[in-house]
C-alpha cells in the first residue's frame, strides 16, 4: 500500500496512538488503583494519598480479610458452587446438545427444540421463580445456586452447532460397527469437541464465580451467600452507609476503604489470573456458535 | 404379472422393515434418556415458573399458594396503570437502555476503526488486550471500584480538588446517575463489543484500499468510504439485535450503583420488581409488572430477529 508521510497523517497517527493508549489505561488504572489502596496503610488510604502505588505498604488488609469468618464461609460457598455447578452444566449441555444435533429424526425432536428456544426468550420472571424455589424447599441450599442455571440454553446451541460441524461419517461408520449413541457421544463426539468444551467450561466457571444476584434472592441467611453476594454487604452497603464492617479496635490500625479494596481485588483475582485463557477461548466462543447447519 | 410381482416384493419386505423399525426405535431410546435431565430442569425452573405467572391475576398469599389464592382478574394491571411510579420507571428504563445501546455501539465502532489504523502490531495487540479485561469482571466488583472512585474521598474527587475544582458527590446526584450508568457500561464493554467489528474488518478486500489510494483518497476518506461500508452490515445486524434489549437497562449495574437518593432517575423495571416483590412481598403486583415486561420483551426480541434476518441475513438456527 502507498505510504503517505504528509503532516496530516503524522498528526492523526500521533493523536490516535495517544487516544487509544489512554483508553486502554482507563480500563486498567482503576484496577491498579484499587490494588494499591488494598496494599496501603490506614493513614495514607484514609487521607486519599494513594494513587497507583501502595503507600505505607502492608499486607494487613488481606490478612484481615482472610481472618474474617464470614468471608471465608462465603468463599467456601463459591467454591462449592463451582465444584457442583460447572460439571453439572457440562453434563447437561452435552446430553441435550447431542440428540438435537443428529440428522436422524425421532419423535419429539423438533418439539423439544422449540421448548428450548422459547425457554431462552421468555421467562416467568423473578417472583414466580422465587416462589417456585420456595415451594421446592430449595431456598438457602446450594441447589438454589446451581439448578436454575443448570441448563444454559445458549451454550447448548453453541455445542449443538459444533457437533453439527463434525463429519457425519464418523458417527455413521461407528453406528454400522455397532456403537450405541452413548458410545458415539462419549468416545467420538466429546473427545473431538475439546476446544468447544474448554470454552463452555470457562463460560460456566466465570458465570458461577461472578453471579451474585441469585445468591441475594435465594439465600435468606447472609451466612449462605456466595462470595460476590457477600460483597454486596461488606463492600457496597458499607460504602453507601459510610459504615465499616470491621470492629472499632481494628479500624485504629487499618482503613475500611483498604479493607473493601482488598475484598474487591480478592474476588477479581481468579478472573485476572485466568485472563490469558479467557481471552483465547471466549473469543473462540464468539465464533463457535455461528456454524450453521 | 408386474402387479403380482410387486405385491410379492412388499410382502417379503414387510417383516424386515418392521424389524428395522423396531431396531431403530430401540436404538433411539438412549436419545430420550439423554434429554430427560435437561427436560426436568426446563420443566422445574423455566416452565413451572411460567405457570406461576397466574398469580399476576390473583391476590397471591404464600399460605394459599399458586392454586388456592383468590382470582382478581385484571386488578393488578389496573393498579399498575394507576401507579405514577410505573410511568417514571418505564421512562428510566427506556432512556437508560437506549442510551447504553447507542453509546456502547458508537464507542465500539469508533474504537475498532481507530485501532485498525494502528500499524505497530505489539501496540495494537496490547491496547486490544487491555480493552476487554473489564468484560469478565462482575458489576459487583466494578460497582465496588466505582463507588470508591466516585466517592467524596475517592480518586476522582482528589483530582478535582487538585485542579482547584469543587468536589462532587457523583453517585448521590439524581441528575448524574444515568450518564454515569451509560458511560460506565460503555467503559466495561466497549473492548468486547469491538471484537466483532475487528473481525469484520479483516474480511475487507485490501485491493479496495489500494484502488482508493490510487484514486487519491487520503486515509480519512479511505476510512469513511472503504472501511465503514465494509463493516456496515455488522453494525446494522447488531443494531437490530440490540432492539430486543430496550427493556433491559442493566439490573445488576443499577443495583450496585443506586441508592434511595437516586431512585428517581435510577429505578428501572427490574429493580422495582425486585424491591416491590421480594423486599415488600407484593408478589402479585410485581409479577404483573414482570409479566408485562417479559411479554413486550419477547415481542421486541422476535421483531429484532426478524429485522436482523431481513436486513442482515442473520439466523440463530
Amino acid at each position: 500500500m502507498i505510504e503517505e508521510r504528509s503532516w496530516k497523517s503524522v498528526v492523526f497517527d500521533t493523536l490516535n496512538y495517544v487516544l487509544l493508549g489512554s483508553l486502554a489505561l482507563l480500563c486498567v488504572l482503576p484496577l491498579i488503583h484499587t490494588a494499591a489502596v488494598s496494599l496501603s496503610g490506614r493513614a495514607a488510604s484514609e487521607a486519599g494519598l494513594v494513587a497507583l502505588w501502595p503507600e505505607q505498604f502492608t499486607l494487613m488488609n488481606y490478612h484481615q480479610v482472610m481472618m474474617n469468618l464470614q468471608f471465608r464461609r462465603a468463599l467456601l460457598v463459591s467454591l462449592l458452587r463451582l465444584g457442583v455447578g460447572v460439571p453439572l452444566n457440562l453434563l447437561l449441555i452435552s446430553l441435550v446438545a447431542y440428540p438435537l444435533s443428529l440428522n436422524e429424526r425421532f419423535a419429539g425432536k423438533n418439539g423439544f427444540k422449540w421448548v428450548l428456544l422459547f425457554g431462552m426468550f421468555f421467562s416467568g420472571g423473578l417472583i414466580p421463580l422465587y416462589l417456585t424455589m420456595r415451594s421446592l424447599h430449595l431456598l438457602d441450599t446450594l441447589w438454589a445456586l446451581v439448578l436454575p442455571s443448570a441448563l444454559p440454553i445458549f451454550s447448548v446451541i453453541v455445542l449443538l452447532n459444533f457437533f453439527r460441524g463434525l463429519p457425519p461419517e464418523l458417527a455413521e461408520s461407528a453406528s454400522i460397527d455397532g456403537a450405541s449413541h452413548w458410545q458415539i457421544l462419549s468416545r467420538i463426539y466429546l473427545p473431538l469437541s475439546l476446544p468447544a468444551l474448554a470454552t463452555l467450561t470457562l463460560f460456566s466457571a466465570v458465570g458461577h464465580w461472578n453471579a451474585w444476584f441469585d445468591g441475594l434472592v435465594f439465600m435468606l441467611k447472609p451466612s449462605n451467600y456466595p462470595l460476590q453476594s457477600y460483597l454486596q454487604i461488606s463492600v457496597i452497603l458499607m460504602n453507601q452507609m459510610g459504615l465499616e464492617s470491621a470492629d472499632p479496635d481494628l479500624l485504629q490500625v487499618i482503613s475500611g476503604r483498604s479493607l473493601r479494596a482488598a475484598q474487591i481485588i480478592f474476588a477479581a483475582l481468579p478472573i485476572l489470573c485466568l485472563y490469558p485463557l479467557l481471552q483465547r477461548y471466549f473469543i473462540k466462543g464468539l465464533t463457535l456458535g455461528s456454524v450453521k447447519g | 404379472m408386474a402387479q403380482t410381482m410387486r405385491v410379492g416384493a412388499t410382502q417379503l419386505a414387510r417383516p424386515n422393515e418392521a424389524a428395522a423399525k423396531h431396531w431403530r426405535l430401540r436404538r433411539q431410546i438412549p436419545l430420550y434418556v439423554m434429554l430427560i435431565p435437561g427436560a426436568i430442569i426446563l420443566a422445574l425452573f423455566h416452565y413451572y415458573p411460567m405457570y406461576g405467572i397466574t398469580i399476576a391475576f390473583q391476590d397471591y398469599t404464600p399460605v394459599k399458594g399458586f392454586f388456592g389464592s383468590p382470582w382478581v382478574g385484571l386488578k393488578q394491571f389496573e393498579r399498575i396503570l394507576a401507579n405514577p411510579d410505573i410511568a417514571l420507571i418505564v421512562r428510566n428504563t427506556l432512556s437508560m437502555a437506549i442510551g447504553k445501546i447507542v453509546i456502547h455501539q458508537l464507542v465500539s465502532v469508533t474504537f475498532a476503526l481507530l485501532l485498525n489504523e494502528i500499524r505497530i502490531a505489539w501496540y495494537k495487540r496490547t491496547v486490544q488486550t487491555l480493552s476487554y479485561v473489564l468484560h469478565f469482571l462482575s458489576w459487583m466488583i466494578l460497582g465496588g471500584i466505582l463507588l470508591d472512585l466516585l466517592s467524596l474521598g475517592g480518586l476522582v474527587n482528589s483530582l478535582l480538588a487538585g485542579l482547584g475544582l469543587q468536589k462532587v458527590p457523583f453517585l448521590m446526584q439524581p441528575g448524574l446517575f444515568q450518564p454515569i450508568a451509560i458511560l460506565s457500561q460503555a467503559w466495561k464493554e466497549f473492548g468486547w463489543g469491538a471484537i466483532i467489528y475487528l473481525a469484520a474488518l479483516t474480511s475487507i478486500d485490501p485491493g479496495l484500499y489500494e484502488a482508493a489510494a490510487v484514486d487519491g483518497a487520503g486515509r480519512w476518506r479511505r476510512m469513511v468510504h472503504v472501511t465503514l461500508p465494509g463493516i456496515a452490515p455488522t453494525i446494522i445486524l447488531l443494531a437490530c439485535l440490540n432492539l430486543g434489549q430496550v427493556l433491559n437497562a442493566g439490573m445488576e449495574q443499577v443495583l450496585v450503583l443506586y441508592n434511595p437518593r437516586t431512585y428517581v432517575t435510577a429505578d428501572i423495571l427490574d429493580t422495582w420488581v425486585y424491591r416491590a416483590g421480594l423486599l415488600q412481598a407484593q408478589y402479585s403486583l410485581a409479577t404483573a409488572v414482570g409479566l408485562l415486561k417479559s411479554t413486550v420483551g419477547l415481542g421486541l426480541v422476535a421483531l429484532s430477529y426478524w429485522l436482523a434476518d431481513r436486513l442482515a441475513g442473520y439466523r440463530v438456527f
